[in-house]
């Protein structure tokens, strides 16, 4: 069972905040000892989820947490709003779908640059995408 | 306001990208690099990414959009110096990148640009 070990909750309201995310993402995985490439894979992550939220979801937060797991270490990313949610969760995670101008490789690209994914999202009340990647 | 700065060398334009970009000053950097090239006429664009630690979708289609937008003022671009690690990211992310001309330093980026300029 992971437990989490440390925790930092920070607002998504604006592009600036979206490089916050990043930069405490990316300080949570070298304190975690990843390697380069997986830091750079779980603040890329969280820089695609981060702009979701904002883009998407109008804006929510964001939680960074380091977990415990045995002798494992991991950082675990959820991102939260209370927007519109997403009508179809299969077509949102396809490559290339986008309703918001990009290229539609924001869910889909976090889910493969994650160890664990998941998203939760109810109609008029909100999206909740949770990753995890491990040392 | 912030900005990334563009330096002029000869009919070349010159980009270091050393700051952790936010949306709005990629979209920035973007709306300037399109005005210089056709306000000096410049033939060739290097945008060195060495300092940057990541590159997502809007980063990357940031660059996309700069190499079309300048081919279409008639000048060539050439994105130089990304890390290994953001390479892989990129990749596994399902960007490539297409159409956007890479080296792996402003060396080699510059004689890329002086061939495709000069002699085509």
């Amino acid at each position: 069972m992971a437990t989490t070990t440390s925790r930092e909750d920070f607002p998504l309201t604006s592009s600036e905040h979206i490089v916050i995310v990043r930069q405490a993402v990316r300080r949570r995985a070298v304190e975690s000892g990843f390697s380069l490439v997986d830091q750079t894979k779980i603040v890329t992550a969280a820089s695609e989820l981060a702009r979701n939220t904002l883009m998407h979801g109008g804006g929510g937060v964001a939680v960074v947490e380091t977990l415990q797991n045995g002798t494992r270490t991991g950082v675990r990313l959820t991102f939260e709003d209370k927007g519109p949610g997403i009508p179809n969760v299969e077509l949102a995670m396809r490559d290339g779908y986008s309703t918001g101008g990009g290229l539609g490789l924001g869910l889909s690209g976090a889910k493969r640059l994650s160890n664990e994914f998941s998203i939760e999202t109810v109609p008029n009340n909100g999206t909740r995408v949770v990753i995890a990647r491990w040392k | 306001m912030e900005r990334i700065p563009i330096l002029k060398m000869g009919s070349y334009l010159l980009v270091s990208i050393q700051v952790d970009m936010h949306d709005r000053l990629a979209l920035q950097l973007q709306d300037d690099l399109t005005g210089r090239i056709a306000a000096t006429g410049a033939r060739g664009v290097l945008i060195d990414i060495s300092a940057l630690e990541m590159v997502d979708s809007f980063i990357g289609r940031m660059l996309g959009n700069i190499a079309a937008m300048s081919r279409v003022l008639d000048a060539s671009t050439v994105v130089v110096g990304m890390r290994p690690a953001v390479a892989i990211t990129l990749v596994e992310l399902g960007m490539e990148l297409t159409g956007v001309r890479t080296a792996l330093d402003v060396e080699s980026g510059m004689a890329l640009l002086s061939t495709s300029v000069d002699g085509g």
